[in-house]
């Protein structure tokens, strides 16, 4: 493993006591300052993983390592580097957010008493809880709540962030705030492990994602490597579909499809092809100088939710 | 930006490692009393253990039972004697409350000690911080060791205020017949709220194991109530004897033996150690279970 990484692991692997295999054989690499999405439909096993990653489960079989220490037999002293979030976030209903964190803070083995103080109101802050500070955690709202379990991970300064569905169950507003809150964590140098289910939230904060599917890491790469993957296709809207097929062909297009009715249904016919290495402008010119009537032509990549669809099946909970 | 080759986070504080280790355990201590002593189904647990004093006091005032009469042993020993020595209303106190009520007090807070955590998910909040499981574990039986005590003084603190207020307060009649001081009274009640205390710590001990098996803090509490139940009812079938010694809550009476001249220790040794073998026990599977476990909730 890489010690480099801000976390590694090599055939990380969780066996439930019924015999369920949660995690299969999974092999992360979390470079250092990324933002790495850790994506899939619910029950694919991304909890499971961060719950070892932080020691709250054990592997039945392969190692990792974060921030370069050894999972199992260093974990202690690397945590109080990384703030974490699981699960959604858990305080006690009948103590203040500012009561709270100090709980936390006091269960920190290398936190100093003195500074705790300075240290909490700063976190609330960061996470624009200063003003409701004093009330009771049962009084939050889930946006309140979501936002005081970061700043928990904010009470020192961290190397890495580990947050799990941290805007599950949140109204757009509040999606956006936590958005934004990651975003200017990851601002200031440390890397951030955020899971989701969410495609559209990954999509516009992540610079790296790996994709769960079934226990197993489908995918992982840069958000660019991921986009690469898709084929482009050439879709040309026309009311010669037969004979802007049979030029296409002869162009030496592969995966030609002709549509009657366009995918929206009503647009006309449709043909599209998988573009190849072919530039879109000399098709055009060619489907036109053999007679084609052309009324529209477009390229399309398949867009990250097909991408998402093809790595984890069908079924995979896009929206939410 | 630090990884790999950055030091594990130091200890803040110009402190040698232990003293500042020590320290972190305290900070986490104070914690755990905060949160137990500020939760509001608590502070109304205690309240109702400091009422139970003030009616017993009430009752007995309003309507004296006639000198020397009472039950061969237990709270029994006590009644015919309170309105004689208001010293005695805290005997009888602790005596009446550690059959059921006290026992569920210390079911509370300690089947609520990990589980209770578990069940909020707070358990892996503290976990990540990460608190150590160790040290969580050992924080939370000394919580519980502070309670079963705090309970115990607040039981005979009580008593023995409405005991003075509402009954004469002198030299004190032992259960041999002899009469001691006051101070010498006093003392022996403070003995007996240690030893009850200890037993009750023991039970604790036995709640602490059992909360690190699940979720559900109410099962633990249950569960708890069913053992002291159970191992009383054991306790008063002769047929059964020969368990009696090894029953949690058998020598959880005999404080009682502090009340003779001179003092019969025997009993009260071996109640201390019967609650320390089970503490030990019951504590070294806690931390056996709680090193292990894998946190889901």
């Amino acid at each position: 493993m890489d010690p480099d990484l801000a976390i590694a692991s090599v055939g990380l692997s969780m066996r439930f006591r019924g015999g369920q295999l949660a995690v299969d054989n999974i092999d992360l690499a979390v470079p250092p300052g990324s933002v790495y999405g850790f994506l899939g439909p619910n029950g694919s096993g991304k909890t499971t993983t961060i719950r070892m990653l932080l020691g709250l489960v054990y592997p039945t079989d392969g190692h990792f390592r974060l921030l370069g220490r050894d999972g199992i037999d260093g974990l202690d002293q690397v945590l109080p580097r990384v703030g974490a979030l699981v699960e959604g976030p858990a305080f006690y209903p009948f103590l203040s957010g500012r009561e709270n964190l100090g709980r936390c803070d006091a269960a920190d083995p290398v936190a100093d008493a003195r500074t705790a103080k300075a240290r909490i109101d700063r976190a609330l802050d960061q996470v624009g809880l200063l003003a409701a500070g004093d009330k009771r955690y049962r009084a939050y709202s889930l946006g309140m709540k979501q936002r005081l379990g970061i700043a928990a991970g904010l009470l020192q300064p961290r190397d890495l962030m580990i947050l799990d569905e941290p805007t599950n169950g949140l109204d757009p507003q509040g999606t956006r705030e936590i958005r934004s809150l990651v975003k200017q964590i990851a601002a200031d140098g440390t890397t951030v492990f955020v899971s989701s289910h969410l495609l559209a939230e990954v999509e516009q904060i992540c610079s790296h994602v790996g994709v769960m599917s079934t226990g197993k890491l489908v995918f992982q790469g840069t958000m660019a490597e991921l986009r690469g993957r898709g084929e482009p296709r050439i879709a040309i809207r026309t009311a010669d579909p037969q004979l802007a097929a049979k030029e296409l062909a002869r162009l030496g297009l592969a995966d030609i499809e002709a549509d009657e009715t366009g995918p929206q249904g009503d647009e006309g016919p449709v043909v599209t092809a998988s573009l190849g290495d072919q530039e879109p402008d000399v098709i055009n010119a060619e489907l036109v100088r053999a007679g084609v009537r052309v009324s529209g032509l477009r390229c399309v990549r398949p867009s990250l939710e097909d991408l998402f669809v093809q790595l984890t099946g069908e079924g995979f909970d896009v929206n939410g | 930006m630090s990884t790999a080759s950055a030091a594990p986070v130091q200890p803040p504080a110009n402190l040698p490692p232990l003293a500042a280790k020590l320290r972190h355990w305290l900070r986490l201590f104070c914690s755990e009393i905060r949160i137990v002593y500020l939760r509001p189904r608590n502070i109304a647990m205690l309240g109702v253990l400091a009422v139970a004093p003030i009616f017993l006091g009430i009752v007995l005032r309003v309507n004296a039972p006639p000198p020397g009469s009472g039950g061969p042993s237990g709270a029994g020993e006590f009644i015919g004697q309170v309105t004689d020595n208001g010293v005695f209303l805290s005997l009888l106190s602790i005596a009446v409350l550690i059959t059921l009520v006290l026992p569920l007090a210390v079911a509370i807070v300690a089947g609520d000690s990990v589980a209770g955590e578990a069940g909020l998910g707070t358990l892996r909040t503290l976990l990540t911080v990460p608190v150590g499981r160790t040290r969580l574990l050992l924080t939370k039986f000394a919580m519980i060791v502070v309670f079963c005590f705090s309970a115990c003084v607040l039981v005979a603190g009580i008593g023995l205020a409405v005991g003075a207020l509402l009954f004469p307060v002198g030299p004190v009649t032992m259960l041999s017949g002899d009469t001691v001081s006051l101070a010498d009274g006093l003392g022996r009640l403070a003995l007996i709220v240690v030893y009850v205390g200890c037993g009750l710590a023991s039970l604790g001990a036995i709640g602490l194991a059992l909360s690190t098996l699940t979720q559900h803090a109410i099962g633990v509490m249950a569960a708890v109530l069913v053992i002291v139940v159970v191992s009383q009812i054991l306790d008063a079938v002769s047929q059964v004897a020969v368990i009696h010694p090894y029953l949690p809550t058998h020598y959880w009476l005999a404080f009682d033996s502090l009340l003779r001249t001179p003092i019969t220790w025997s009993p009260i040794w071996h109640g201390l150690f019967s609650f320390a073998v089970y503490t030990v026990i019951f504590v070294g599977l806690a931390l056996a279970r709680i090193r292990s476990a894998n946190v889901t909730s």
